[in-house]
């Protein structure tokens, strides 16, 4: 990889319904300004959202799993997670 | 689907001005070449689809193309009703040749490089942004309700082209001297914007829209202080200012584009797509 | 489909996993999502990698055949509706790059694989778009053929996989019914149009089974994926489920499928239908197809010639950073 690569940004959007900010995806971006532009761009397409947070994914600081315990413990919550935002429309699958 | 929609104007408002016969064959010119300049420069961006120097970017391109054609269906939606002759929007885009066509010269160029591309943009979004900005008080009500729905689209793109000239003219040499270049190329066609003729003077006299003229101040200030951010030199005033687009008289490039976006409604009269 | 062929490992038995390979198993049978930084074998890993890259360059190459006609859409509102939907694949390669991303790979890394060869995409892609009536038929064929593999695999293992394909198929679901929209527009149209429309059918049939890949029954690296819920259903499956509701589909326009070989089969409940000329599908995968020079070149050439725009925002925003931080200093 001889040149640079836009820094990665995680995206979250606040909805019209004065919910929290959520974990909507990724993008790439030069820098923060640019990742809110483009955060508006691909995330809020179809009016999905009033408010836009990014931060660089390297800054992000995640649980880990420890070793053992948990990795085999099924009742234990997954460690590092994004949210599943979108119930399954009925459409889905059909025409 | 959403955006495609947006031409449709379910219940439109009351305005005499529609219906003002002594008023029309300017002010139907006057839409023309609204709706024109939107669908032509609309067409041009839509071109990078696909082609674009990064995702984010392609996505980002193909919404401004999308504002400018859903403006387009609106402007050109009024001027159907405003010759009353049952011309609707795609009759008006599809069924015109060059010599009826009332773009600006500027929004026709190729789209060159991404530096010409967002150049081009700039210089049209700073003047669409203020002309749209004095339509919202339009004594006319349709157009008032275009420009107020247009001028929040038109917002976001002068914020994101401005933007991105200031970045890639302060960015890397290579990107400061493509973006001189891109400046150097569109100059001469600016001055069109604000060249105010027989047309402009009756839909401005009768409070439609400003004089194109009044636009001036106001674009330059936007243009300087960006262009300064960039650390890109102002030309001067262009010597021989391009022109002719908003009275049909266009640039070799306009007869390709319309050869290629207008080939199924010409080749096949009639149909319904 | 959109990742066809794509190589995994050989099936293990339960005796020859390690134990944490066990534990592993034993979760996604459970259906539990695999997180990134979760322990994974490195076998799925790396057909993960594969799998996810595949699509997500599937669907920017994608943009192409259907960008072809973005400016000869008929009229404002079908140009809107296509531009549209021709953007929304570049936001599902997007979507799709950013889940391989979790895995350990750059987007820069997997778009140099693309462009060297390294890495595939669907063969569909690799056919032209000839008149109007083939968007019709992408919409209708291609996307439906996609949407059928991409419904389960929103319940794939992989955390992120899974809601990249959720997110792609909540909106995708307006993408089949346009194309069918413009095929139902031109079936009903003037005799050109239905002829163009027969035609599109005629050249889209064959290629849209070829996207689910050879039969893999017997296929040991599918048994894997299967195992690890990377694939859901079998090629054949799928197959057989499109062609099952296509061809009412096709009927209702008052199109033929291009098949004299094509009917119903009251025992199995399914259609019988002949196998596309696996050949030919070798040949596109190869890069002998159509257009896959004219599509290799244009994603390679865009990339290309957009370097300095990257590389021109990447030392601004560099500059700016410098130039920030030196303010600070000089504050202080």
């Amino acid at each position: 990889m001889s040149r640079k690569e836009w820094p990665l940004w995680e995206v979250f959007i606040r909805g019209q319904h004065g919910l929290n900010h959520r974990h909507v995806g990724s993008l790439h971006a030069s820098d923060a300004e640019m990742a809110i532009h483009h955060a508006r761009d691909v995330y809020t397409r179809r009016k999905e959202g009033v408010s836009i947070w990014v931060v660089k994914s390297n800054d992000i600081t995640a649980s880990s799993p420890s070793e053992k315990g948990p990795l085999f413990d099924p009742a234990e919550s997954k460690a590092y997670r994004h949210p599943t935002f979108f119930d399954i429309p009925d459409e889905v699958g059909h025409m | 689907m959403e955006k495609a929609a947006t031409g449709a104007i379910l219940n439109p408002v009351e305005d005499r001005f529609v219906s003002d016969d002594a008023l029309a064959p300017a002010f139907f010119e006057w839409l023309c070449r609204m709706g024109d300049s939107a669908l032509v420069l609309g067409h041009r961006v839509s071109e990078w689809c696909g082609h674009a120097p990064a995702l984010e970017e392609d996505i980002a391109m193909a919404n401004t193309a999308l504002d400018l054609i859903g403006h387009t269906q609106m402007w050109l939606g009024l001027a159907g009703e405003v010759e009353d002759k049952g011309r609707d929007a795609d009759a008006l885009a599809y069924l015109r040749d060059a010599l009826q066509f009332r773009n600006l010269l500027l929004c026709e160029l190729p789209n060159g490089d991404m530096g010409v591309t967002i150049m081009r943009q700039f210089l049209f979004d700073a003047r669409h942004y203020a002309l749209l900005m004095r339509l919202t008080g339009s004594v006319s009500p349709r157009v008032a309700e275009i420009a107020a729905k247009a001028v929040k689209e038109a917002s976001y793109h002068l914020e994101r082209s401005s933007d991105l000239v200031v970045r890639l003219g302060d960015g890397t040499d290579e990107s400061q001297r493509r973006m001189q270049a891109a400046l150097g190329q569109l100059w001469p066609y600016v001055d069109e914007m604000f060249v105010a003729d027989a047309v402009d003077e009756a839909v401005a006299k009768a409070g439609i829209a400003p004089d194109p003229s009044d636009l001036k101040a106001e674009w330059e200030e936007t243009v300087r202080s960006v262009l300064a951010e960039a650390m890109l030199d102002m030309p001067g005033p262009a010597g021989f200012a391009q022109t002719g687009g908003v009275i049909g008289r266009h640039t070799e490039h306009l007869g390709y584009i319309l050869a290629e976006m207008q080939f199924l409604q010409r080749a096949y009269p009639g149909a319904r797509w | 489909m959109y990742a066809q062929m794509v190589k995994s490992e050989g099936m293990k038995s339960r005796d020859e996993m390690t134990p944490e390979e066990q534990a592993f198993q034993d979760r996604v049978d459970r259906g539990e999502k695999i997180e990134p930084k979760e322990w994974m074998p490195e076998g799925y890993r790396k057909t993960l990698i594969r799998q996810i890259g595949q699509h997500a360059h599937s669907e920017i190459v994608g943009q192409l055949p259907e960008g072809n006609w973005i400016t000869r859409a008929p009229t404002l509102e079908r140009k809107a509706i296509l531009l549209a939907k021709v953007q929304d694949e570049a936001g599902h390669g997007l979507y799709l790059y950013s889940a391989a991303e979790t895995l350990g790979v750059s987007r820069d890394e997997l778009t140099e694989k693309l462009h060297s060869g390294a890495m595939k995409y669907s063969s569909i892609f690799n056919y032209p778009t000839l008149t109007w009536a083939d968007m019709g038929a992408v919409g209708w064929l291609v996307d439906g053929a996609a949407i059928m593999n991409q419904v389960p695999l929103q319940r794939t293992s992989y955390g992120p996989y899974s809601r990249a394909m959720i997110r792609i198929c909540k909106e995708e679901s307006f993408h089949q019914r346009q194309g069918y929209a413009i095929m139902m527009k031109m079936a009903e149209g003037t005799p050109a149009q239905k002829e163009m429309a027969q035609d599109a059918l005629n050249r889209f049939w064959y290629p849209s089974l070829m996207m689910f890949g050879p039969s893999d029954a017997e296929s040991v690296h599918s048994a894997q994926s299967i195992a690890w819920k990377i694939k859901i259903n079998t090629n054949d499956e799928l197959r057989q489920k499109f062609v099952d509701q296509t061809v009412p589909q096709a009927e209702y326009l008052g199109l033929s499928i291009p098949d004299d070989n094509l009917r119903w089969n009251e025992e199995k409940g399914g259609y019988d239908f002949s196998e596309p000329n696996w050949s030919e599908f070798f040949e596109v995968i190869k890069g002998n197809g159509p257009c896959n020079r004219e599509r290799m070149n244009a994603r390679v050439k865009a990339w290309d010639d957009g370097a300095w725009f990257r590389e021109g925002l990447y030392a601004h925003a560099e500059k700016a950073a410098h130039r920030r931080a030196a303010a600070t200093t000089a504050a202080e």
